[in-house]
C-alpha cells in the first residue's frame, strides 16, 4: 500500500499521486515546539522583565522548556520515512530548504536553555556535591556525587560575587532566548507559509501566528502542569504529615499557587487576544481578496472543517476560556478547565492548518478527507496515528520527572 | 591555576580540534546548483503534449510503471491522463481512473467517494484527456525545499531523486504544484518522474514517448533549434500548466484548455 492511502479519503477529483503525506505527527511537530518556546517566553517574563508574581513558575517552565526541548523533533523523527538518515539534515544541509536550519536553530537553542538552567542551578549543584561529598553510603549517593560534581563544571564558588554574575548571566541568556524561541517557532510556521503550492498554508503571517499561539500554548501547559504538581506535592506532603513524622512544610501552598496562576492566566489573555487577532485577519483577508483558490478554501473553511475550526478551535479553544478567565472570582478549577479548554484550541489549530491544508487537492477540484489511525494494528499505523501522538505528549513528563531529580524545581536555592 | 596566555593557547586548541572533524562536512552551496543549472550546457530536455492527439488509451502510463518499476498495482504514477467531461451547462467533470493505466474503459466519470458519475452523451460538449507528468521546472519548488539536497536538477534540466540520500521528509511532495511526487511504495523515498533520464543519457526516448500509437507526447532538447519539439514549442501556440506559481514548467501543451486543473 502506498504511503498514506491507509487514512486518506479521496472525494471527486484528486490527482492520482495526492494523499495527505503529513499526517499526525506534523500536527505534534508545530505543537510541540510550541510548548517550548512558549515555556520559555513565560520564564524569561520573569528573569528579563521582572514580574515577580512569576517567580514560581519562572522556574518550573525553564526546566519543562528544557524537559519538551528533546521531544520536539520526536514527532519528526516518527514521521520520516527514512529515519535511520535523519543526521543528513547536519550532514549536508541544503539552505535553500526551511527545513535545513533546523538544526542549526533547534541546536542553538538547547544550549541557550541548557546554560541558563546550569547558571540557575549551580549553587544547588555545588551544595549537592558538597553534602554529596560529606556521606557516601549507599549506591545512589555513589552514582549522585559524580554526576554532580561533574555538573558544577568546576566552578565551586558560591560567593556573593559568584552568585551575582550567576543572577547577571541568567538575565543575559534569557533575553537572547527570546528572540531564538520566537526563531525556533517561528521558523516552524516558515515551514509552512513558504509552501507556494499550498493555497492554504501560503500567507507571510504563518509565523507570526505560530509563535503567538505557541507562547499561549506554552503558557497555558505550564500553568496547567504546574497546579498538577503542585497538587501532588500537596498531597505527598499530608501523607507524609500523616505517616512519616519531621516533615512539616508547605501547608500555605493552596493560596500561594492560586496567586501565581491567576497572574499568569493574565498574561496568557493577552497573548490570547494577539493570536486571535492575527488569526481572524487572515481568514477576512482571504475572504476579502478572494483570489483564485478561495473557492476551494471557503468549501473547507465553512464547510468540511467547520466544526474542527469554529467550532472546536475558535469556540471551545479561544472564546470559552477567554470568557472563563475573565468573569471574576477566578478559581483554580475554572482556571484548569480553561488552560485545558486552551490547549485544545492550539492543537486544533495546528490540525486545522496541517491536516486543513491537505484537505483540498491541489487541483482545486476534490477534496481529501483524513481518518486518523486509532489502534496501533502495524508500525506505520503507530507511528502516525493516535497512540505515537500520544507517546509523545507522554515523554516531556518523563523527561521532567529525570530533570527534577537533579533540578529540583521546588525549594532549591538558585540565582534569581 | 592557568594564567590568561595559557588559557588562550589551549582554547585555540581546543576550537581548532574541534574544528577538524567540521571540516569533513560539505556544505550544500545552492548558488552552484543556480550555476549548474544556467550553465550554457548544449541540452535542455522539453516535452511536447498535444492534447487533440490523446485518446486516453493508457500505453503511457502501462509503459511508464514497467520501465520505471513502480509497482503496477501501487496507486501512484509518475505519469497519468487525466479526462475532463464539460457538459452544456458548464460543469466540469474530472478522473483518471488508476492513472488511467488501463484507459478510460468506462464513460462513467470516477468521483472517488462519490461514485461514478454518469452524464448522457448528449449533454457532453467537450471531453480533454490531459497527459501529466513531471514539468521539469526550470525553478524547480521540489529542489528549493528539499532539506538534505537529495533532489537537484540536471545541466540539461532534468530534476532528479537521490535515493540513497532521501530521507523521506515529504516536504518536496508538499511543495510540487502539480502533485507529481510520490513516496515510492518499495525504496520508501520521494519518487517522480525523470523523462526516463536514464534513457535519454543513452540516447533513446522516454517509454511514454515510445509508447504512445499516436505522437501525442513528444520529448525533445531546446537547445537546438532544428529539433522538431523546438520548432512547434518557438512557432506555435503553446502553454503551460499553472504558470502562476513561477515555476517555469517545461512540459507544453498544444491544444490546452481553461478547465485544465
Amino acid at each position: 500500500m502506498v504511503h498514506g492511502e491507509l487514512w486518506t479519503i479521496k472525494d471527486f477529483f484528486v490527482y492520482p499521486n495526492e494523499y495527505i503525506y503529513w499526517s499526525i505527527q506534523i500536527v505534534m511537530y508545530p505543537f510541540m515546539t510550541g510548548l517550548v518556546a512558549g515555556a520559555f517566553v513565560l520564564s524569561s517574563l520573569y528573569h528579563v522583565f521582572g514580574f515577580k508574581q512569576l517567580k514560581e513558575i519562572a522556574r518550573f517552565s525553564l526546566v519543562f522548556s528544557f524537559a519538551l526541548l528533546p521531544c520536539a523533533p520526536l514527532p519528526l523523527l516518527l514521521h520520516l520515512q527514512q529515519p535511520l538518515r535523519s543526521y543528513y539534515v547536519f550532514m549536508t544541509p541544503h539552505f535553500s530548504s526551511a527545513i535545513a536550519a533546523f538544526g542549526i536553530v533547534f541546536m542553538t537553542y538547547g544550549m541557550i536553555v541548557a546554560a541558563e538552567l546550569w547558571f540557575v542551578y549551580r549553587r544547588h549543584f555545588v551544595e549537592q556535591a558538597a553534602a554529596l561529598a560529606a556521606k557516601r553510603h549507599g549506591l545512589l549517593e555513589e552514582l549522585l556525587y559524580p554526576l554532580f560534581t561533574v555538573l558544577t563544571l568546576g566552578a565551586r564558588d558560591i560567593g556573593e560575587a559568584a552568585l551575582h554574575a550567576d543572577e547577571k548571566a541568567v538575565k543575559f541568556l534569557a533575553a537572547t532566548g527570546i528572540p531564538v524561541a520566537c526563531f525556533l517557532h517561528g521558523y516552524a510556521g516558515f515551514i509552512f507559509g513558504s509552501v507556494k503550492a499550498n493555497a492554504l498554508w501560503m500567507t507571510p503571517l504563518m509565523p507570526v501566528i505560530f509563535i503567538c499561539s505557541a507562547v499561549v500554548s506554552g503558557i497555558a501547559l505550564c500553568i496547567l502542569s504546574f497546579i498538577v504538581v503542585s497538587k501532588l506535592r500537596i498531597f505527598i506532603n499530608s501523607w507524609k504529615l500523616k505517616y512519616v513524622t519531621g516533615h512539616l512544610s508547605d501547608l500555605k501552598l493552596k493560596e500561594a499557587e492560586l496567586a501565581v496562576v491567576t497572574q499568569t492566566s493574565h498574561y496568557l489573555l493577552i497573548f490570547m487576544v494577539l493570536a486571535i487577532t492575527l488569526e481572524l485577519l487572515d481568514l477576512i483577508f482571504r475572504g476579502y481578496t478572494a483570489v483564485k483558490s478561495w473557492d476551494i478554501l471557503r468549501s473547507v473553511i465553512y464547510e468540511k472543517d467547520f466544526f474542527k475550526i469554529f467550532i472546536l478551535q475558535y469556540g471551545l479553544g479561544n472564546l470559552v476560556p477567554f470568557i472563563l478567565l475573565l468573569l471574576p472570582g477566578l478559581n483554580l478549577r475554572r482556571i484548569v478547565i480553561s488552560t485545558t479548554l486552551v490547549l485544545l484550541g492550539v492543537f486544533m489549530m495546528r490540525w486545522n492548518v496541517v491536516i486543513g491544508g491537505q484537505a483540498f487537492s491541489g487541483s482545486f477540484a476534490g477534496f481529501m478527507e483524513y481518518r486518523l489511525p486509532l489502534l496501533p494494528v502495524s508500525f506505520e499505523t503507530f507511528r502516525e496515528g493516535l497512540c505515537g501522538a500520544l507517546f509523545i505528549i507522554g515523554m516531556p513528563y518523563l523527561v521532567f520527572m529525570l530533570l527534577n531529580r537533579v533540578m529540583p524545581v521546588f525549594g532549591a536555592h538558585e540565582a534569581e | 591555576m592557568m594564567n590568561r596566555r595559557q588559557f588562550c593557547k589551549r582554547t585555540i586548541l581546543v576550537a581548532g580540534g574541534m574544528l577538524l572533524p567540521l571540516a569533513a562536512l560539505e556544505l550544500f552551496d545552492p548558488q552552484s546548483l543556480k550555476a549548474g543549472k544556467e550553465g550554457k550546457g548544449k541540452t535542455r530536455w522539453v516535452f511536447l503534449v498535444d492534447i487533440h492527439k490523446c485518446v486516453g488509451c493508457g500505453f503511457c502510463v502501462k509503459a511508464c510503471k514497467i520501465e520505471n518499476e513502480v509497482p503496477y498495482d501501487a496507486h501512484v504514477s509518475r505519469t497519468w491522463v487525466e479526462r475532463y467531461v464539460i457538459t452544456r451547462d458548464g460543469t466540469v467533470l474530472i478522473d483518471s481512473p488508476n492513472s488511467a493505466r488501463d484507459g478510460f474503459i468506462s464513460t462513467k466519470i470516477d468521483q472517488n467517494h462519490h461514485g461514478m458519475a454518469e452524464v448522457k452523451a448528449e449533454e457532453i460538449t467537450k471531453v480533454l484527456l490531459v497527459p501529466k507528468l513531471c514539468n521539469q521546472c526550470d525553478n524547480p519548488p521540489c529542489v528549493q525545499v528539499c532539506p538534505v539536497g537529495a533532489t537537484y536538477q540536471t545541466e540539461d534540466g532534468v530534476v532528479l531523486v537521490d535515493r540513497k540520500w532521501c530521507i523521506g521528509c515529504g516536504y518536496c511532495i508538499m511543495g510540487c504544484p502539480y502533485g507529481v511526487r510520490f513516496f515510492h511504495p518499495v525504496y520508501n523515498v520521494a519518487e517522480k518522474c525523470n523523462f526516463c533520464y536514464h534513457r535519454l543519457s543513452s540516447g533513446m526516448q522516454s517509454a511514454c514517448v515510445d509508447a504512445c500509437p499516436f505522437g501525442a507526447r513528444k520529448i525533445g532538447n531546446l537547445r537546438n533549434p532544428d529539433d522538431p519539439v523546438t520548432k512547434i514549442i518557438t512557432t506555435e501556440p503553446v502553454a503551460v500548466l499553472k504558470e502562476e506559481y513561477g515555476t517555469k514548467p517545461q512540459v507544453f501543451y498544444l491544444g490546452l484548455s481553461m478547465e485544465v486543473k
